[in-house]
């Protein structure tokens, strides 16, 4: 069994998984972090980004005019830094481990870790099955159309290339090159892309037991992060494994996490921890609603860049209860999102994949979240974007939920350049996966507040740990990363993950051996082949019979049943070559030691009366001496010499036969 | 032989009170707890009697499945588990959770309220709240473990919101159970879809068992120009409907045709339950077709801007309207109410869009009745147009075919349906899929014996010899197999026969004979060797046939020797010496040799 990582971060990940001649690709997730080495793409022109100063490397390695020409246009500077000005580039799975079109199946997780899909399906001859839940499908493409409305709603003129190439590439600032891969680089798909790799989905439920190939079971199961969210049990008739990524065990509206079913596997492969290890998701919420009154009472606005489905959901509940209890009922929140209605529509009717109080909700029948309810009242105003019935309704100050998170693409660039300059005004990170001082870098210098509330309910390191305790796999595979300390948290060792054995971990490019012998497979036997059997009993409750049969495999699955009756044929009589050679049952297996007195004695009962019985070393020399036949008895064989008298050595065995066991 | 016997407390050769128990590998399962519509009496409900004389169907039942909210489905749950007594799980879908208690409530409010029944008798509001604590939500395709052994998994049925047919599996025998179904997809719900899940035995509904219905658009086509024209003269048209259901298909055929036609009349739909049930509707969006899925987000199609609530004191008004009015069959309620009203004026239409059970009002008017008494000795002339129309989403004969031809069941039993139709209908199925159909009566029990296979856990190595053996694997060649069965305690396992020694500690006795034939040969034993290998090449081409080193000749793993003790010897002795495995060929070998070798060599 054999695992292959491709890709670097623990949070957005895509693993393959080789197991009884199945690939199995567990999610495929899109690196949006390589976006931050580019500049923002503003849906008005902005002076500040068209004004900023050209970079050209300073090492004298590239002298060539044209190529220096072409890099004035794609490298820009800003308060120090470097950065691509071009649409911004996503970084897709590694390509080089493995053939991607030799992928079975493709289990996808939760709609975050769905994004590189249409890379897959779309672009390596991918020719598997897809399996995702109905939310993870429909809010996965929420976010995919998102992003891809976000990206051409501003067409830049051409995507810059000469700064990839490698003999320029090498000179660029390291902030602009480290963990960087060019070649992994891609543009972002289309709509026709998104809607041909999901019409290949496959929707599943809950504990839904699917079979692939016969060979493997596979099974969702809840995983209490997000709507729809789970891990996946996969497993043949002896060997289990699960994949545990991106869970959470607080309460939030998911379904909570279904743990049960994943006890006592073999190998648990374990990934996306919370990215916030320090942050609790409780206080960071009560921080986030002070942030956001202080601002607003003080005349300031409040940018929450996010994404459109997720923790936003719980955000504007929790919004909407704060605001009440603080007075400020008439604050005006707006979600600014391609995406948002679909968003809000579709979380509410996925009542079944909810917790048991958002679940009961429909019952009576109401909606399960009460953002219907708060755009009914216009509480909470809608819209698609900031063109066109925005502007109109549009009042300050106010808070304000856009895309995209990494400040790159979106509405919410917009506000950044509306009101990056003005120190009353705060934006206030929610989302975990970004890094905020990353997404600011191109809006320095900034006079705005920001504020970094990452609210992240995905298992804790602490949390992790007693998950493996709790659940006894046998061996524990995760990510590199989670066996030291975070990097910007050195000291804090209990920040690791353990497992006894160690862990074994993965990243980026390398492939592992799992540790798993297979020793069974589960064949059925017909009724009638097992009614022809004959157990021997070997003691109390243990017995054993031989047994022959025709093995039919089909799918992977195997039926043992008899022999179908063939016109008896002698050894070395003529027969057509596929005759069924093989088809003369074997002798039965001979077992134990003879007693030589009681052989003697049959002996005598079936006339044969004139024996020497001689001990030797070893055993004992039964001669008979008229015949010029001597059998040899020792403890685990007896060997018949005899004149070539057929009749009498047919005789003797089966007189020996009967003073044996056999099966 | 294990079996699987199944039993309809109701819904034998009827439709109504549906209610059949299963009994699979030790399990008894209740499918549908309904009631029945045409009865008041104690026939109303599934004789539990069958099941215990006395005490709680605890101890006889491992879990009860509801497959959707109709009455006939659903409607003797409280009774069943608060009155008669049962503690287990019951299983439904969440819409069907959702549902089913409002119309129990509402069922339970005609028969006590208004019919003035005794409280004693019926199950009380407490008991239908007690009873839906009882409920476990499935959701489709989920499979739900009910103990270790006995699971569960519901598929689309399409016949109501909610409704599901359930897959019921203990060890590799299963049962299918369809609920009511439709294999055509309509204006707000899909198709009712099942792998191939090869059941044992298949229950299905056999509501329209010899009908073929026309397409559904003349059907929907000729239901607007009743509609229209009745309107266009001044009538009125009354259609009785289930709250929940063919009431909503009907709302958004007759709302699209109101916003074309741009027609005035008004649409009314009684009960305050529309609003209500609409809400249900555009909450579980995702049990709906892929039409409504598709652009709810836009459009809800469950938002209806030409149909209004029906108050009572409308049945007065003068000029056309449409209203939808409850119950379905006109047993009881409002839709009786506005019947008895409207049926003396011939200007007005009643249009019957689904099955009416026997002894139902609907019933004895959809079979040309024009005179009804009622309970108070009173007549009434019906002098409207009565319209049948069937709207009810069963699948018709082909429908039913279809889902046999989807999930192969082994044998067939039809329920939900009447005698002669299902006979017609039993006796098409044995014919197209040659396997046994039956069409038990209440209380007849239908056994089905299972040959299940067995399974058994084989060792891989075993598999893998056994594949290296028999070299490339070529499906058109049988593999056999060889091996040792160790039966301890529960667990059967299939290992070679010497590792089964060497776990049961059974030592082999090795057993091994030696023959001698001497045949006369004048010639050097050299010769003679070569002879002989050539000779048993010749006839034992399936062998393998080595001439060893030390000059004798091997054949699979039996040895001969040749020996003579000088060259000019006349005879040779053939020393033969085999194992009691290869005792066959050992003794072939005999019998050969003891015909002599050929004199010359066969080219």
């Amino acid at each position: 069994m054999k695992l292959y990582c491709l890709s670097s971060h623990p949070n957005l990940p895509c693993l393959v998984l080789k197991f009884k001649s199945v690939t199995v690709m567990l999610d495929c997730s899109l690196d949006l972090g390589t976006t931050f080495r580019f500049l923002p793409l503003p849906l008005v022109h902005s002076s500040r980004l068209a004004k900023l100063p050209s970079w050209v490397p300073k090492d004298v390695a590239v002298d060539d005019q044209e190529t220096l020409k072409a890099l004035r246009k794609e490298l820009k500077e800003c308060a120090g830094r470097v950065f691509v000005d071009s649409p911004p580039e996503v970084g897709i799975p590694e390509d080089g481990l493995l053939d991607l079109s030799t992928v079975d199946v493709i289990l996808v997780s939760s709609f975050q870790c769905i994004l590189a899909l249409p890379y897959i399906t779309e672009y390596t001859g991918f020719n598997g099955m897809i399996y995702a839940t109905e939310p993870t499908a429909q809010m996965g493409r929420q976010l995919m159309e998102e992003l891809v409305q976000h990206t051409e709603r501003v067409p830049k003129t051409r995507a810059a290339c000469k700064w990839k190439e490698p003999g320029v590439f090498k000179t660029l600032p390291a902030q602009l090159r480290d963990g960087l891969d060019p070649a992994a680089l891609r543009l972002c798909y289309g709509l026709h892309d998104i809607n041909s790799a999901l019409s290949k989905v496959q929707l599943v439920g809950y504990a839904q037991k699917l079979d692939v190939f016969g060979a493997l079971q596979i099974m969702p199961l809840s995983s209490g992060y997000c709507v729809g969210s789970c891990n996946w049990l996969i497993q043949s008739h002896y060997e289990k494994i699960s994949y545990v990524s991106s869970s959470s065990v607080l309460t939030t509206h998911p379904q909570p996490m279904d743990q049960a079913p994943l006890q006592n596997t073999d190998v648990l492969i374990l990934a996306g921890l919370t990215q916030s290890p320090t942050a609790n998701p409780d206080s960071m919420l009560s921080e986030f609603c002070s942030h956001l009154a202080v601002t607003v009472k003080n005349g300031g606005n409040v940018l929450v860049p996010c994404y459109p489905s997720g923790v936003v959901y719980d955000l504007f509940e929790c919004l909407a209860v704060f605001l009440d209890s603080s007075g400020l009922m008439q604050l005006p929140v707006y979600f600014v999102s391609p995406m948002a209605d679909s968003s809000l529509a579709y979380s509410n009717i996925f009542a079944e994949w909810l917790c048991q109080s958002k679940q009961s909700k429909v019952y009576l029948p109401e909606a399960p979240f009460v953002h219907e309810e708060l755009k009914t009242i216009s509480r909470l105003k809608v819209f698609p974007g900031i063109h066109g019935d925005f502007s109109s309704e549009f009042k300050t100050p106010c808070v304000v939920f856009a895309g995209h998170p990494t400040l790159r693409f979106g509405d919410a660039v917009h506000f950044m350049e509306m009101w990056g300059q003005s120190k009353a005004n705060t934006v206030i990170f929610v989302e975990p996966d970004v890094p905020y001082l990353e997404a600011l870098a191109p809006y320095q210098p900034l006079a705005m507040k920001a504020v970094h509330c990452p609210i992240d309910t995905r298992l804790s390191f602490q949390q992790a740990n007693k998950i493996i305790t709790d659940l006894k796999p046998l061996h524990v595979v995760l990510p590199e990363a989670y066996i030291t300390p975070p990097p910007s948290l050195p000291q804090r060792t209990d920040l690791v993950l353990e497992a006894d054995p160690p862990p074994t971990t993965f990243q980026r490019g390398e492939v592992l051996s799992l540790p798993i012998r297979r020793m069974y497979e589960k064949i059925e036997i017909t009724p009638e082949l097992a009614s022809s059997l004959v157990p021997s009993e070997i003691r109390q409750g243990v017995a054993v019979a031989s047994v022959t049969g025709v093995l039919e495999a089909k799918d992977n699955n195997y039926i043992l049943q008899s022999v179908p009756k063939q016109p008896t044929a002698g050894p070395g009589q003529k027969r057509k070559r596929d005759d069924n050679a093989d088809f003369t049952p074997p002798k039965p297996h001979v077992w134990g030691a003879v007693q030589v007195e009681q052989f003697v004695q049959d002996l005598e009962k079936n006339g044969v009366t004139d024996v020497k019985v001689e001990d030797t070393p070893s055993g004992h020399i039964i001669h008979l001496q008229s015949e010029d036949t001597l059998i040899q008895i020792e403890d685990g064989s007896t060997h018949i010499f005899c004149e070539g008298n057929e009749d009498l050595r047919i005789k003797l065995r089966n007189i020996l036969l009967k003073c044996l066991s056999k099966f | 032989m294990p079996e699987i016997k199944a039993v309809p407390l109701g819904a034998g050769q009827d439709v109504g009170r549906s209610c059949i128990l299963v009994s699979i590998g030790g399990k008894n399962i209740m499918l549908d707890c309904g009631m029945h519509m045409g009865y008041n009496d104690e026939r109303r409900f599934p004789d539990f009697t069958y099941i215990t004389q006395s005490g709680t169907l605890n101890d006889h039942l491992d879990c009860v499945i509801i497959s959707h909210f109709h009455l006939d489905h659903c409607g003797c749950l409280p009774y069943m588990t608060e009155m008669v007594g049962y503690d287990g799980p019951i299983y439904m879908t969440h819409p069907t959770k959702a549902i089913c208690p409002i119309l129990l409530e509402d069922y339970r409010k005609i028969t006590v309220d208004r019919k003035g029944e005794s409280q004693a008798n019926f199950f009380t509001s407490q008991m239908i709240k007690d009873c839906m604590k009882k409920v476990v939500p499935v959701n489709l395709h989920q499979t739900v473990q009910v103990d270790d052994e006995l699971e569960i998994k519901a598929y689309y049925a399409g016949h109501v919101l909610g409704a599901a047919m359930f897959l019921i599996k203990v060890g590799s025998e299963s049962v299918v159970y369809t609920g009511d179904y439709n294999m055509t997809p309509d204006r707000h719900l899909g198709a009712a879809w099942i792998d191939k899940c090869r059941p044992d035995l298949l229950i299905t509904e056999s509501t329209y068992a010899t009908t073929i219905r026309d397409s559904k658009r003349c059907r929907e086509r000729d239901f607007l120009k009743k509609v229209h024209e009745t309107i266009e003269k001044g009538g009125k048209v009354l259609i009785p409907v289930f709250a929940l259901g063919r009431a909503q298909e009907l709302c958004i055929l007759l709302e699209t045709f109101w916003e074309r036609m741009n027609i005035k009349a008004p649409i009314y739909f009684s009960t305050g339950l529309t609003e209500k049930a609409n809400n249900y509707y555009r909450l579980f969006i995702t049990w709906t077709n892929q039409k409504i899925r598709k652009t709810f987000v836009k459009r809800n199609m469950f938002e209806f801007k030409h149909i209004k609530a029906f108050d009572r004191s409308y049945i007065e008004n003068p000029g056309p309207m449409v209203v939808f009015a409850t119950p379905g069959m006109l047993h009881a309620g409002l839709s009786l109410q506005i019947f008895k009203k409207w049926a003396p004026d011939s200007k007005n239409m009643v249009i019957m869009p689904g099955y009416c059970v026997a002894g139902t009002v609907g019933h004895k008017i959809l079979n040309g009745i024009r005179k009804i008494e009622f309970e108070n000795k009173k007549v009434l002339e019906v002098r409207m147009a009565v319209e049948y129309m069937s709207f009810s989403a069963h699948a018709d004969a082909q429908g039913i075919m279809q889902l046999i031809r989807y999930c192969e069941p082994r044998n067939v039993m039809l329920v939900h349906g009447e005698e002669q139709k299902m006979d017609f209908l039993s006796k098409k199925i044995t014919q197209e899929f040659g396997v046994q159909c039956f069409f038990p009566a209440n209380g007849e029990t239908v056994t089905i014996e299972t040959n299940p296979n067995i399974p058994v856990d084989a060792s891989l190595n075993l598999l893998k010899r056994e594949a290296s053996l028999t070299g490339l694997p070529d499906p058109k060649r049988p593999r056999v197999l060889h091996g040792a069965l160790i039966m301890k305690e529960n667990s059967l396992r299939l290992v070679s026969p010497s590792q089964a020694m060497r776990e049961l500690g059974l030592k082999e006795h090795e057993i091994r004979f030696t023959s001698t034939v001497t045949i006369h040969d004048p010639q050097p034993t050299q010769g003679t060797v070569e002879r002989l290998y050539t000779h048993l090449k010749g006839i034992l081409k399936d062998h393998s046939i080595q001439h060893m080193p030390d000059g004798s000749v091997m054949i699979d793993s039996v040895l001969i020797k040749v020996s003579g003790s000088s060259e000019e010897e006349e005879t040779k002795d053939f020393l033969v010496s085999w194992p009691y495995e290869d005792e066959d060929l050992g003794s072939h070998l005999m019998t050969l040799l003891r015909k002599g070798l050929p004199k010359t060599v066969e080219a």
